[in-house]
């Protein structure tokens, strides 16, 4: 491998970081989904790049990253589909507005 | 080359700042996407084409489409008044600078078991697809039925939970 497998690492825990923060401080639930899926990405460049490095069959880290997006995808229509409810019924999407369970 | 790797690596994370830092949310959803097709072309450096190409389509074919939906249909949040953090962002900031720290040093300390082998076997088979197709109808083909069960049941369940109720 052109590039050694500690920087891909790197570059994984630096997108993993940014979403982290973005999860923690956004206010809108939108933008806390983009983070979420910008953590989940982090963890996909990282299974790619251990499966390239240290497996012989190549194509096991990959398949674990499919899954990775699938369930990414499936957790992005949920989530969606609960904001558009939740501004339906409340006109909000921001977090810290949604403070009750039951109103 | 290896340039150009580091090179796509900077602008991906220059792009993932924008996409947290930005307040507003459309323009936050388009370095989303720049940051989707900067990690599609890492996974193309590490001759994952599969994982690229699936990369492209779902993610930013479909749920960039999706999110940009969701952006239009909640429109209020890009007013100016509208604060786009909430009161967490020096603790945020601190502890994930702090996290970062601590997941460098521990990737840089920790000896990875590499093999040489590995490298040699992976640059030589350009039939990646092909054994990605045969693993997940093979040993992997119970999580894959798994995964089509949960995907029907997320369809099932968005949908109902985004329609409107019925007039009572």
């Amino acid at each position: 491998m052109i590039v050694p497998l500690e920087h891909f690492l790197i570059f994984g825990a630096i997108i993993f970081t940014i979403g982290l923060y973005g999860t923690l401080v956004r206010r809108n639930l939108i933008g806390v989904l983009i983070s979420i899926e910008l953590i989940l990405n982090s963890v996909n460049v990282n299974l790619v790049a251990f499966s390239k490095a240290t497996s012989m069959a190549p194509e096991t880290g990959q398949i674990f990253a499919v899954f990775v997006i699938a369930m990414a995808a499936a957790a992005v229509a949920v989530g969606l589909a609960i904001v558009i409810a939740l501004y339906r019924v409340q006109k909000t999407v921001l977090a810290d507005e949604v403070n009750l369970l039951k109103w | 080359m290896q340039f150009a790797i580091y090179a796509l690596m900077v602008i991906s994370v220059v792009w993932a700042v924008c996409a947290v830092t930005l307040r507003s949310l459309f323009h936050s959803a388009l370095c989303f996407t720049a940051v989707l097709l900067g990690i599609a072309g890492i996974f193309v450096v590490l001759h994952a084409e599969f994982l690229a190409a699936v990369q492209v389509l779902i993610y930013v074919g479909a749920v960039m489409t999706l999110v940009i939906f969701a952006v239009m249909l909640t429109e209020r949040l890009t007013d100016v008044s509208v604060r786009a953090n909430n009161q967490q962002i020096w603790i945020g900031l601190l502890g994930g600078v702090a996290f970062l720290t601590l997941l460098i040093k521990v990737i840089l300390v920790t000896p990875w078991p590499k093999h040489p082998d590995a490298v040699a076997a992976t640059v030589m088979t350009s039939e990646n697809t092909k054994h990605i197709g045969i693993a997940l109808l093979s040993q992997y083909v119970f999580p894959f039925e798994v995964l089509a069960v949960v995907l029907t049941a997320v369809i099932i369940g968005a949908v109902v939970i985004a329609k409107k109720d019925k007039p009572a």
